[in-house]
């Protein structure tokens, strides 16, 4: 009986893994149709940020089909490195540079 | 005797500090005693009961590279001239030279060149021998360009050094060849096994190899024109090395290989129609020239051709004959040049058309010329050495018999006619240069100073070979037994002794003698009305202007191949490096059978994999294409976090987290000098450039592409990486392998990579701090 629900368990996670990758690459390939578009910088510099958050979710998907722990570092990492570069971009696309000067 | 060859050398390091004492003493004087001592050793040897002696020094023993000292006839008689005409030129040089000339540098250059001299002819090792051949090359660089001031020096040294070393070179080829063929690297060694090296297929080409080193360094036709133009160099020097002792070099050689290659029928050929060729030719150009040394240079280059085709001759008597003149050329050849030099010093002019009536006021002068001149003309007088090997010359010349070879029976037919016709321009350019200069009337208007006979200590030396030639020319049997006939059997074992006499009788060489001095009177006297030949041939044609355009085209040809690759521009380097990976490395891949493809042990396809390529596909290439600089930029993020995304899948963790932060940060710096990137701009090159891009990038990537399917393809041998799996913990301590691999089995590469960050840090940090022109102030 417990043999039973764990198999229809494990069917039912692969068929949710399976749905989710091919949402998420659906998704990244809108994302890129996006990047490669524009029109504007903006665009891309948002696009960008999107398929570091999908990336971050393939990762997760990864994880649990591999049946690792391994990978959480990269997810978070990943999350860092998102934010972290979406930052950069937008200072900038705002400013011109993204380290100022002293004011001296 | 190791230290006999080696003794000028060695006093040439401290020559420099007696010149400091110059003022006081002539640094020459010093100089003098070694050659002269050295003189003293070796004439000990002569003896008719003279036998070879042989000494070997280790100096590189284990490639058979040594120091091997063979004495015999012809060596000996080199050596002693080289240092009993050494000895002279020294003590001439003292007297030529002034003092406030850099006699430091004359003396060690002409010591070096002494010891050169010396290795050459005494070595009995092909690659020593080779040694001491390129430093008389180089010391005869040195010492043609002594006046460096001068521009026609520095042209001639740099003519001779070029010709010289170009033959020393292919000497070099030959003597290597022929040490690999016998397994020997000794002369005499060799000898012994002539028939193995006359049945090597690579004989002829052995043979020119070892020709083109001797006929460059004896200045043989056409590679006589270095001679002329080293003339430049101060008198002593010229008489020394250009007459009587480096130009001899080729003849030896010739003389020391000749047992290898006489019994070859091309050898006769070759040598015979160069030498013959070079004694017409020379001798016809002497006549034309106005300068005195110019004049015994073309005179030394006919009679190196006379000995040459001697030495081709290879009969007992034509040898025997070659060997007395090169005795004879010494002599009198010596003495002249110090002549022309006396002359010039005391003239300031060494123009004949300037000089005449020379003899009211040097008649010292003037009657050693005599003798040297009409010598050189080789006139039947028995006083005169050089009559005597001119008529063995003419004999030699009668003898030869045909071996059958078409060309051969004609050369044996043509020669004593050319024998004759050189001859007749040897005696014409003698007397023209005798009577030209000590008769007519004197042209004192022309002079800068009122000339003067010569120092006494000037004239020691001529006078001293002057009786040499007078003593040989008295007694033509003196040195034979004991000294001359050992040198022509090193040369040609059959040689006999025979007597040498004035008068023979009524014998055709005595016919041809006659002749020359018969028909020479007649060309001397009508010399004005003849001269126009000139002007026909050689008319503007100069070998001369050969070696020019050779030099000017060697130059233009090398910078225009250079410009057409090294255009200064990225690109082209970029196009010219990938192109030839791709080229060479398909064909040698395509030769070896190297592509090979098998679909063995491949992994399953996933989706995911699937669409992760098909979205870094779809960026790279969009990269290309993209018209904006910031979303190139964006778009290459794409590119590396889709390459993070691979690793995720292949999982590789550490991997995925270092690419993550690396494209990060590349991007960032991307970002940050974003103002400094060049503009992106429509590209305007041609069609043909642009598909040529395609073309080598496309076919770069494949063959790429083909070379990593095919790696995957052969697997020759077991990964190690189990290895890694099992002991990662048991020995490293550490379950995560790829960083007990980074820091504990494989260190050294982490530490060096460590250094690489930290170097780059560094550079980073001087580029941007570090300025030094002025605007950074």
């Amino acid at each position: 009986m417990t043999d039973n629900l764990l198999d229809v368990t494990e069917t039912i996670l692969d068929i949710t893994l399976f749905i989710s990758f091919i949402a998420i690459s659906l998704s990244l390939i809108l994302l890129l149709i996006r990047m490669l578009k524009g029109p504007t910088n903006p665009d891309r510099a948002v696009a960008l940020d999107t398929i570091g958050i999908n990336l971050m979710g393939v990762a997760a998907l990864l994880a649990i089909y591999l049946i690792t722990p391994n990978l959480n570092d990269v997810i978070l990492l990943i999350a860092i490195l998102a934010f972290l570069g979406t930052v950069a971009i937008a200072k900038y696309l705002e400013k011109g540079v993204i380290i100022d000067r002293d004011m001296d | 005797m190791l230290i006999a060859v080696l003794i000028p050398l060695i006093f040439a390091i401290i020559v420099p500090y007696l010149s400091k004492f110059k003022q006081k003493v002539h640094t020459g004087i010093f100089v003098f005693f070694i050659p002269f001592s050295i003189f003293l050793y070796f004439i000990r040897f002569v003896g008719s009961d003279f036998e070879p002696v042989r000494q070997t020094y280790n100096w590189i023993p284990s490639l058979g590279i040594n120091f091997d000292f063979y004495l015999d006839g012809l060596s000996l008689l080199f050596v002693l001239l080289i240092s009993g005409i050494g000895s002279l030129v020294v003590l001439y040089s003292v007297y030529y030279l002034h003092v406030s000339e850099r006699l430091g540098h004359f003396y060690l250059y002409l010591l070096m060149f002494m010891t050169a001299m010396l290795g050459v002819v005494l070595s009995d090792n092909v690659f020593v021998l080779y040694t001491f051949w390129e430093l008389t090359s180089i010391s005869s660089f040195l010492l043609i360009g002594y006046w460096h001031y001068r521009e026609r020096s520095r042209y001639g040294a740099q003519k001779s050094m070029l010709i010289t070393v170009f033959g020393g070179l292919s000497m070099l080829g030959g003597l290597v060849l022929l040490s690999n063929i016998t397994g020997t690297t000794s002369i005499q060694a060799m000898i012994a096994q002539v028939d193995v090296i006359l049945a090597n297929d690579y004989l002829p080409l052995i043979m020119a190899f070892i020709l083109l080193g001797a006929f460059t360094k004896s200045a043989q036709f056409p590679f006589h024109i270095w001679l002329p133009d080293a003339m430049e160099a101060p008198t002593p020097v010229s008489a020394y090395l250009h007459s009587a002792t480096m130009v001899k070099a080729g003849i030896f050689l010739i003389a020391r290989f000749s047992p290898i290659f006489s019994g070859y029928e091309w050898f006769f050929i070759v040598v015979s129609i160069v030498g013959i060729v070079t004694l017409c030719w020379a001798s016809y150009m002497a006549v034309r020239q106005t300068d005195l040394k110019g004049i015994l240079a073309f005179s030394t280059i006919s009679q190196l051709g006379m000995i040459m085709a001697m030495l081709g001759f290879g009969t007992g008597a034509a040898v025997f004959a070659a060997v007395f003149h090169i005795l004879n050329h010494a002599t009198f050849k010596g003495s002249l040049f110090m002549i022309a030099g006396i002359i010039d010093h005391e003239t300031g002019t060494r123009d004949i058309r300037k000089l005449g009536g020379l003899f009211t006021f040097m008649p010292m002068t003037g009657i050693l010329a005599i003798f040297g001149t009409f010598s050189m003309a080789g006139i039947p007088l028995p006083f005169l050495n050089g009559f005597y090997s001119k008529e063995a010359f003419f004999a030699s010349t009668l003898e030869l018999e045909s071996t059958g070879n078409a060309i051969a029976s004609f050369l044996v037919e043509a020669i004593p006619y050319l024998a004759v016709f050189g001859s007749i321009f040897t005696f014409v350019y003698s007397m023209y240069l005798f009577f030209g200069v000590f008769t007519g009337p004197a042209k004192l208007d022309k002079l800068k100073t009122k000339p003067h006979e010569a120092p006494i200590g000037m004239l020691v030396s001529p006078f001293i070979l002057v009786l040499g030639v007078i003593v040989i020319g008295l007694f033509p049997n003196l040195f034979n037994g004991t000294f001359l006939i050992h040198a022509a059997e090193a040369v040609n074992s059959t040689v006999e002794l025979e007597k040498l006499k004035f008068w023979h009788g009524f014998i055709t060489p005595l016919f041809m003698s006659l002749a020359v001095v018969g028909i020479g009177i007649v060309f001397y006297l009508t010399r004005q009305k003849w001269s126009n030949i000139y002007h026909v041939l050689p008319g503007k044609l100069s070998f001369n202007k050969v070696y020019d355009y050779i030099i000017k085209k060697l130059d233009d040809v090398s910078a225009k191949i250079t410009d057409s690759y090294m255009t200064g521009s990225l690109k082209t380097y970029m196009t010219i490096i990938l192109a030839t990976i791709l080229v060479v490395t398909t064909f040698f891949m395509v030769v070896t059978g190297g592509f090979t493809i098998s679909t063995d042990n491949l992994a399953e396809v996933t989706f995911i994999e699937i669409a992760v390529v098909l979205v870094i596909t779809i960026a790279a290439i969009a990269t290309i294409f993209t018209n904006s600089k910031l979303g190139a930029i964006l778009i290459t993020g794409v590119v590396g976090y889709g390459v993070a995304t691979l690793f995720v899948i292949y999982r590789a963790p550490d991997l995925a987290l270092t690419q993550l932060v690396i494209e990060t940060v590349s991007v960032a710096l991307f970002l940050l000098c974003f103002y400094h990137l060049p503009k992106l701009r429509k590209r305007t090159e041609k069609a043909s450039t642009k598909l040529g891009n395609a073309v080598i990038s496309i076919g770069f990537g494949a063959l790429m592409t083909i070379i990593a399917i095919s790696a995957h393809s052969t697997d020759w041998f077991e990964p190690i990486s189990n290895y890694f799996i099992e002991t990662s913990y048991k020995l490293g301590g550490g379950h995560n392998i790829v960083n007990v691999i980074l820091v504990d089995m494989r260190g050294l590469d982490t530490l060096f990579e460590i250094t690489v960050l930290g170097i780059a840090a560094l550079a980073i940090v001087s580029l941007i701090k570090l300025r030094h022109d002025k605007e950074a102030k």
